[in-house]
């Protein structure tokens, strides 16, 4: 494994009841970076992050976290693992009965020994930076989608991560929230001298702020490199979903029985 | 052939459920040590689930108890033994109703509650949030969760069988006439500590024990959607509903037998 790579991705596949999920998966994530993978809806990306968080075993292949075999570790030391990680949720899932405060307090409380007045600054200087130090005394009920969102980004951020996963962070949010959110990914990564995969398909957003693409199709890899080598690739997949068009290799039709057979069948009764 | 076949599935669906069930209450008993270190995690799941359901638990026992003392009185009184209707009320309310209808109450209100609250943690990724911070759910949310209401059982039954007595001497001494003198030294005289009191705690410590298995296994194997979630709970009300009734018998089977 190189030394400028935190996350390694060799030979993944996953199978989920039979059905392929990813096959033949190759990634690496360099320290430091912003990685970004796209792809349609259901093409495998959150399955991808659920591998190298180790919520899921791969079924052959292996995904390598700071040089150590996510699927061969031990619940100990996948924990330890995670505590050097950070995972922002598609809708944030903040704990829902307790307040912003204590949503980011949560990690500080339960994995360090810190003095309540220490926890107390660190809470206040991670909600600083995301802009909702005024928001500290709200239950997420209060906050609007935006806002949760970059409540959950700084409760990722808690432990100074040294992996930041972001899973979907612009669905359902407002030009001006997707903007801010953008731009706190590719600061906070920077400031923590973190790496950061982001998976999505807002292709704009995105493609503004990370260093590195990969898209994903069908659970391969069908393109990968810069976001000015995406913007300007000729393969029909990646230019499809660049530029958001209706039709192409991804079809606008759900695969079905020919048109004129269908409607001839009904017509038949 | 197909029918067979259908049943045949629908058996070992039941059982493997139940073998997962009861890894699962393993996993909480081994995972319970942070409800114990923390005990302020397991006091918070005491107060939602113990004393929100004071109010329910309070008011049916005192109606339950009324009704005792009615249709105590007025069978007593055909035997000319009404001066008995303090024991009738406080042994069938310690030995039997008390556990058995507080606990049926206790999975209606906080038994649903638990199951929704921890569906609804999975179905908005809250569980999953929680292991990507490298914190176990079910040392955290489930453990405390099934403490809580397995302390609050026994609590809450007493309260049952205590509130229903009082409502016993409100109907039968004050509203009909009994000997009030009667109606307690009978009482003080029946009612044996071990055989009934003690019998009746032990029923609803099991009964504690079933509603919060239930209720917590149920949340956290829920279909993570709305309709899972719904389903969920109906199975927790259900299923500890008939399991409290079923373990009601046996265990009276065991300790009342020949007394």
């Amino acid at each position: 494994m190189s030394q400028e790579s935190l996350v390694e991705i060799r030979d993944l596949n996953f199978t989920y009841d039979s059905r392929p999920v990813l096959t033949g998966i190759n990634m690496t994530i360099p320290r430091g970076k912003v990685v970004a993978v796209m792809g349609s809806s259901g093409c495998g990306k959150t399955t991808t992050l659920r591998l190298i968080g180790g919520q899921l075993k791969p079924t052959s292949g292996e995904v390598r976290v700071g040089g150590q075999v996510v699927h061969q570790l031990d619940s100990g030391g996948l924990y330890d693992l995670r505590r050097r990680m950070g995972m922002l949720f598609q809708f944030g899932a903040l704990f829902t009965d307790m307040s912003v405060y204590d949503n980011i307090a949560f990690q500080m409380r339960e994995h360090t020994d810190l003095p309540e007045a220490l926890i107390h600054d660190l809470v206040l200087m991670k909600l600083h930076a995301v802009g909702l130090r005024g928001a500290h005394g709200l239950m997420p009920s209060e906050l609007s989608g935006g806002m949760a969102r970059r409540v959950a980004l700084a409760r990722a951020i808690a432990l100074d991560p040294m992996l930041i996963m972001y899973d979907e962070p612009f669905a359902g949010l407002d030009p001006i929230s997707l903007s801010i959110v953008g731009e706190l990914i590719r600061k906070l990564n920077d400031a923590l001298g973190a790496s950061s995969i982001v998976v999505t398909h807002d292709v704009q957003e995105s493609l503004k702020i990370v260093d590195y693409v990969y898209f994903v199709s069908e659970g391969k890899i069908v393109a990968e490199g810069t976001a000015e080598e995406m913007k300007n690739s000729t393969v029909p997949y990646v230019h499809q979903f660049v530029w958001g068009e209706a039709d192409g290799p991804v079809p606008f039709q759900y695969p079905s029985r020919p048109y004129g057979e269908q409607l001839m069948a009904g017509a038949r009764g | 052939m197909r029918a067979l076949r259908g049943l045949g599935q629908r058996v070992t669906s039941r059982i493997w459920r139940l073998g997962y069930a009861s890894r699962f209450f393993l996993a909480i008993l081994l995972h319970s040590g942070t409800s114990l270190r923390r005990i302020n995690l397991t006091i918070r799941e005491i107060f939602f689930t113990g004393v929100l359901s004071l109010i329910i638990i309070l008011v049916s026992g005192l109606f339950v108890g009324m009704v005792l003392g009615l249709q105590g009185y007025d069978t007593l009184a055909r035997y000319g033994s009404t001066e008995a209707l303090g024991v009738l009320v406080s042994l069938s309310l310690v030995r039997e109703l008390g556990p058995v209808v507080a606990a049926l109450l206790f999975a209606s209100r906080a038994g649903s509650a638990i199951t929704a609250e921890i569906g609804m943690m999975k179905a908005t990724e809250q569980l999953s949030a929680m292991e990507m911070m490298a914190v176990d759910p079910i040392a955290r949310v489930v453990a405390p969760r099934f403490w809580g209401g397995v302390i609050s059982m026994p609590l809450l039954a007493a309260l049952f069988s205590a509130m229903g007595i009082f409502g016993g001497y409100l109907v039968g001494v004050q509203l009909i006439g009994v000997d009030e003198g009667s109606f307690w030294s009978q009482m003080q005289a029946s009612v044996d500590f071990r055989e009934d009191i003690l019998n009746g705690v032990i029923k609803s410590f099991v009964f504690g024990i079933i509603v919060s298995w239930v209720a917590v296994f149920e949340g956290y194997d829920a279909e993570p959607t709305a309709e899972g979630v719904s389903g969920a709970t109906t199975r927790t009300v259900v299923t500890s509903s008939l399991a409290i009734l079923a373990a009601d018998f046996i265990l009276t089977a065991f300790m009342f037998t020949g007394t």
